[in-house]
């Protein structure tokens, strides 16, 4: 069959012209502007740089655990065994996450089966080859996602930074 | 230019206002608090420099707060200052106990910014003019609205003012906007040409259980905690009353709530809740319950599509064939018993044949809902339902069928047990009696061609109602017949406007339609004028929830623009009428419209919802009933989000005491006080959906979904939604999806003799077959278009039941980059 690609305008166009057009659009959200204490002159928080582990030594589709930024706040890499958005690694296939669901803090579990995060407390779920995206739940926010470093000389992953607010603090760094 | 800071959020001072907010989305009404504060300021880390008393220095553990960044919000008030706003949910409130949805948790975000979610809210009332929307102030839009009004008043009569109005609480409702908008059409324009929100009629979705005595929210949130088993037909309560499912049925499931059982019902055998649930399709609470529950204490009656009739009539048959029936309350307290089980009569074998379900399952789910417990003891059962009855095959006789059984096993009136309807919006219906005696099919009017003017009020049939293609084909095509008309009046007055207007309605077929909403929404595709409202937070609104638990969400912030609360809108178009008859020389018609002399919501709440039964007050519909006028805006300020369960009994010590379950007494309402069974033959499927059957492969069964309130007239500008639902999504079996070389992303036609509609496909191996399961009434994609005119002897439409093909189109780059096609169901 012929694939028939079809643009957005197409479907504004025969959903009867919605007013607005919709998706895709990032909402800043304001309420933020707690400064970093530690970094003034910076817009972002003063994220430490972490050492995940080795990238061709990491288990296929299993939950690395480490912590980051600090010792309070778990979380997990994943070799997920394809590329994915945002993975680095030799294959692109590795991606990490706060592992504290955002909705009520409990502790969220990968499961290789299905790739992907469960949190037992009140039943969301996320998906880690898509950045974390909620599939289905009750948090508001997708799964926060540890931005990862990949040096191929030393074949080392390194955390330096996080999207999105681990759960449970005002701010990322304490 | 905004940041985009996403690691760190602005905690509220310990000293920021804080105020009670219900959840305006669905009908569990969730207890939340506002915080207020300057956006120069900001609370501190430590547990006494911050509103939420959360020591913030250390990493908080798990279920300490429920704080995340969709829960604030930078608003600015009318003079242009900013405030910080955080909502987040009370920890106190006996409806969720701290717990949040992924609804009701987007609150903040959803309160108006100039650069949020809702920067696309209607600031000023708008008229189409020269092909674009264009600002206009509220005298000139009320006038030309009375205007065109009153001429058709004069001249052709009520009949030729229809409406499409809410009659719910929550958002976009309330018993102050029910009111407001209700004495306007009904006492003031005395238009009987009305249907609600949901419905293509002024009617009632439970008018056989009203009918047989036992109002539909008859019990409270408690007893779902209490019961034996749980017998759910036609709900998902985990994607669509979250909270009341994780608060109170999960302890029940999971057993945490034996100890509280034995205490309240000493001697009675208590266990675990069982569960049964009645749903065609395998819902993410079916498999959320087989996690609680344990698959063992788990039956999923996955019956055909429409045959709910059947099985509870198979029911009632076993139950009365076992001798389960309660059979000195049946001959004390009702009536129509022996006509009914001659009636409803099904064998165990017909009943497998019509549902689809073996026998051995109908009796295993016939012995955990009504056989009597080890100790003897009638189990306590307890019967929720939601639209796989409400938008089922024939809503009257489904209800006749299932409430008759409730009654023959004593399943109501007994704590643990009840037989109610989940709901959709919360309550807050106060309106003056309909001035009708018939029910109007109000969209087959406007297809014949019937009707002048369309006001549309916090509705959105164009996505949600049923033969919603046809409806908004011609709706459409005769609104642009007054588009002309007005386009072409070149330099004119607004009362040369009217006469303009009048005449494209009157002579060429025409439909002047004025749409009234947060939004413009897909009626800003035909209509000539909108008028911008307000929702809780910039008002002060009463509701109640699914167990009659009445709260006021307080006021906190301005709204946008020029914007009003519905039942001041009601208020200025009575008055500008009223204005308009009076200098005309018609006292008698300008009395009609007198009575709307409010100034603030409180005043129209104190006018209808406080008036309701009081001596020498005309009648009114009232869910506060004839004590209603016991509650006042400042008890209920006291009450909190706990607020208080309708009817109210009394005032103590300054405390509103309230209604925990109906029927206790084994008083129905009814004229004699005794409940009344109903026969209720299975007939099959209606003919127009069994000619779809016959015709195409598809059950179309649509629905909501979790992330998704009605219409997303919010969601659909938030990024977290709309980025994992780009457009309505078409759940399917991965084999019928391969048939069609359709995969996950991939966009299909949904098409039969109806119309045809666009949707992502979703395969999930939970999907039986030939079924799907499509989102209902999303901005892309309306599930509405395929679904027939069909509708039960009151005109409601069968929305679950229709049958289309599907055919695969394209694909979209987009969603399959972006969108996670994993299961939802939690397994």
């Amino acid at each position: 069959m012929e694939d028939v690609k079809l643009s957005r305008r197409f479907f504004l166009k025969s959903s009867g012209g919605a007013a607005a057009a919709v998706g895709g659009v990032v909402i800043p959200i304001q309420n933020a502007h707690a400064a970093p204490a530690a970094d003034v002159g910076s817009t972002t928080l003063p994220y430490p740089k972490k050492a995940v582990g080795k990238a061709r030594g990491m288990p296929m589709n299993q939950a690395v655990p480490f912590s980051y930024p600090d010792a309070s706040s778990p979380c997990v890499a994943i070799k997920i065994g394809n590329a994915v958005p945002g993975g680095v690694g030799p294959n692109g296939d590795i991606v990490a996450f706060s592992s504290l669901c955002t909705h009520m803090g409990c502790p969220v579990a990968y499961e290789g089966g299905t790739k992907t995060f469960k949190c037992g407390c009140h039943f969301s779920v996320f998906d880690p080859e898509m950045g974390g995206q909620m599939v289905c739940g009750q948090a508001t926010e997708d799964l926060p996602k540890i931005r990862l470093q990949y040096d191929a000389k030393t074949d080392s992953v390194t955390a330096v930074g996080v999207d999105g607010l681990i759960y449970g603090r005002q701010a990322n760094i304490l | 230019m905004p940041s985009n800071i996403q690691d760190r959020i602005a905690l509220p001072p310990a000293d920021a206002q804080k105020t009670n907010m219900t959840c305006h989305f669905c009908i569990v009404g969730c207890g939340y608090h506002t915080y207020k504060w300057d956006s120069s300021r900001e609370g501190g880390r430590a547990p006494n420099q911050n509103a939420l008393g959360v020591d913030f220095r250390r990493q908080a553990p798990p279920f300490a707060v429920t704080m995340t960044r969709a829960m604030t919000n930078t608003i600015k008030d009318r003079s242009g200052k900013s405030w910080n706003i955080m909502i987040v949910p009370d920890k106190e409130c006996v409806v969720n106990s701290g717990l949040s949805s992924t609804r009701g948790g987007r609150m903040a975000s959803y309160m108006y910014s100039e650069d949020g979610v809702g920067r696309n809210r209607l600031k000023n009332p708008q008229v189409f003019r020269g092909g674009q929307w264009l600002d206009t102030n509220w005298d000139d839009a009320l006038a030309l609205y009375a205007g065109v009004t009153k001429k058709i008043l004069d001249t052709d009569g009520p009949n030729g003012l229809l409406y499409d109005c809410f009659d719910h609480g929550g958002a976009g409702g309330g018993f102050e906007n029910t009111w407001g908008t209700g004495k306007l059409m009904f006492s003031a324009l005395k238009t009987p040409m009305v249907r609600i929100h949901n419905r293509p009629a002024y009617n009632s979705e439970c008018h056989a259980t009203r009918d047989m005595g036992v109002g539909e929210l008859n019990n409270s949130y408690e007893d779902a905690q209490l019961s034996d088993t749980i017998l759910c037909t036609g709900a998902n309560p985990y994607e669509t009353q979250t909270n009341y499912f994780l608060n109170h049925w999960v302890p029940n499931l999971s057993g945490s709530t034996v100890d509280k059982k034995k205490k309240w019902f000493p001697g009675e055998t208590a266990a675990a809740a069982k569960v049964i649930i009645v749903d065609p399709r395998r819902t993410a609470t079916v498999a959320i319950c087989e996690q609680v529950a344990g698959k063992e204490n788990v039956l999923h009656l996955d019956i055909e599509p429409g045959s709910d009739t059947a099985l509870f009539n198979t029911l009632f048959t076993y139950v009365v064939d076992q001798g389960w029936q309660a059979k000195d309350f049946i001959a004390q307290y009702t009536r129509g018993y022996d006509d009914a089980v001659k009636t409803n009569r099904m064998s165990l074998e017909d009943g497998a044949k019509a549902t689809g379900i073996s026998v051995d399952k109908l009796k295993k789910a016939a012995e955990w809902a009504y056989k009597l417990k080890a100790s003897g003891h009638r189990p306590r059962t307890f019967h929720p339902y939601e639209k796989g009855i409400i938008w089922g095959n024939d809503n009257y006789v489904i209800q006749s069928a299932l409430v008759s059984l409730a009654l023959a096993t004593q399943n109501v009136g007994r704590r643990g047990t009840g037989v109610c309807r989940m709901g959709g919006h919360q309550e807050g219906y106060t309106r003056p009696p309909y001035p009708g005696d018939t029910k109007i099919y109000i969209d087959q009017e406007v297809i014949k061609g019937k009707g002048l003017m369309y006001t549309i009020w916090g509705t959105n049939p164009f996505q949600t109602t049923n033969n919603a293609e046809q409806h908004r084909e011609v709706l459409t095509r005769r609104a642009n017949i007054v588009r002309d008309a007005m386009a072409k009046a070149k330099g004119v007055s607004t009362a040369q406007m009217v006469d303009v207007i009048y005449d494209a309605c009157k002579n060429k077929g025409g439909m002047f339609v004025v749409a009234i909403n947060l939004y413009p929404t897909k009626l800003a595709d035909a209509a000539h004028v909108l008028m911008p409202a307000t929702q809780p937070g910039e008002m002060n609104l009463t509701s109640m929830s699914g167990e009659r638990r009445l709260r006021l969400s307080e006021r906190f912030m301005d709204p946008p623009g020029s914007a009003k609360p519905d039942c001041l809108i009601a208020a200025d178009i009575a008055n500008t009428l009223k204005a308009l008859y009076a200098k005309d020389g018609k006292a008698d018609i300008a009395k009609r419209f007198e009575g709307f002399d409010w100034k603030t919501e409180e005043d129209a709440f104190n006018d209808g919802f406080r008036r309701a039964g009081r001596p020498g007050v005309e009648p009114i519909d009232s869910q506060g009933g004839d004590t209603g006028y016991l509650a006042t805006y400042e008890l209920l300020r006291k009450a909190g989000n706990n607020g208080v369960q309708l009817p109210i009994k009394e005032v103590k010590d300054g405390k509103l005491i309230g209604t925990e379950m109906h029927y206790s007494d084994n008083k129905f309402d009814t004229k004699d006080g005794k409940a009344e069974f109903k026969p209720a033959p299975w007939n099959g499927l209606p003919a127009p959906v069994a000619a779809q059957k016959a015709k195409h492969k598809f059950w179309i069964n649509n629905g909501r979904a979790n992330e998704v309130w009605q219409t997303a007239y919010h969601n659909q500008f938030d990024p977290h939604v709309i980025g994992r639902y780009p457009m309505a999504f078409l759940e399917m079996n991965p084999a019928d999806s391969d048939s069609l070389g359709a995969k996950a992303g991939d966009i299909v036609e949904v098409f039969n003799d109806y119309g045809s509609t666009y949707a992502m496909v979703y395969p999930s191996s939970a999907i039986k077959r030939d079924q799907t399961f499509m989102l209902f009434g999303y901005p892309k994609a309306v599930a509405g278009d395929v679904t027939t005119e069909w509708t039960d002897r009151n005109i409601v439409p069968y929305y679950k039941g229709t049958w289309a093909s599907v055919r695969r189109v394209g694909t979209m780059d987009d969603y399959k980059a972006k969108v996670s096609f994993k299961e939802r169901r939690y397994v």
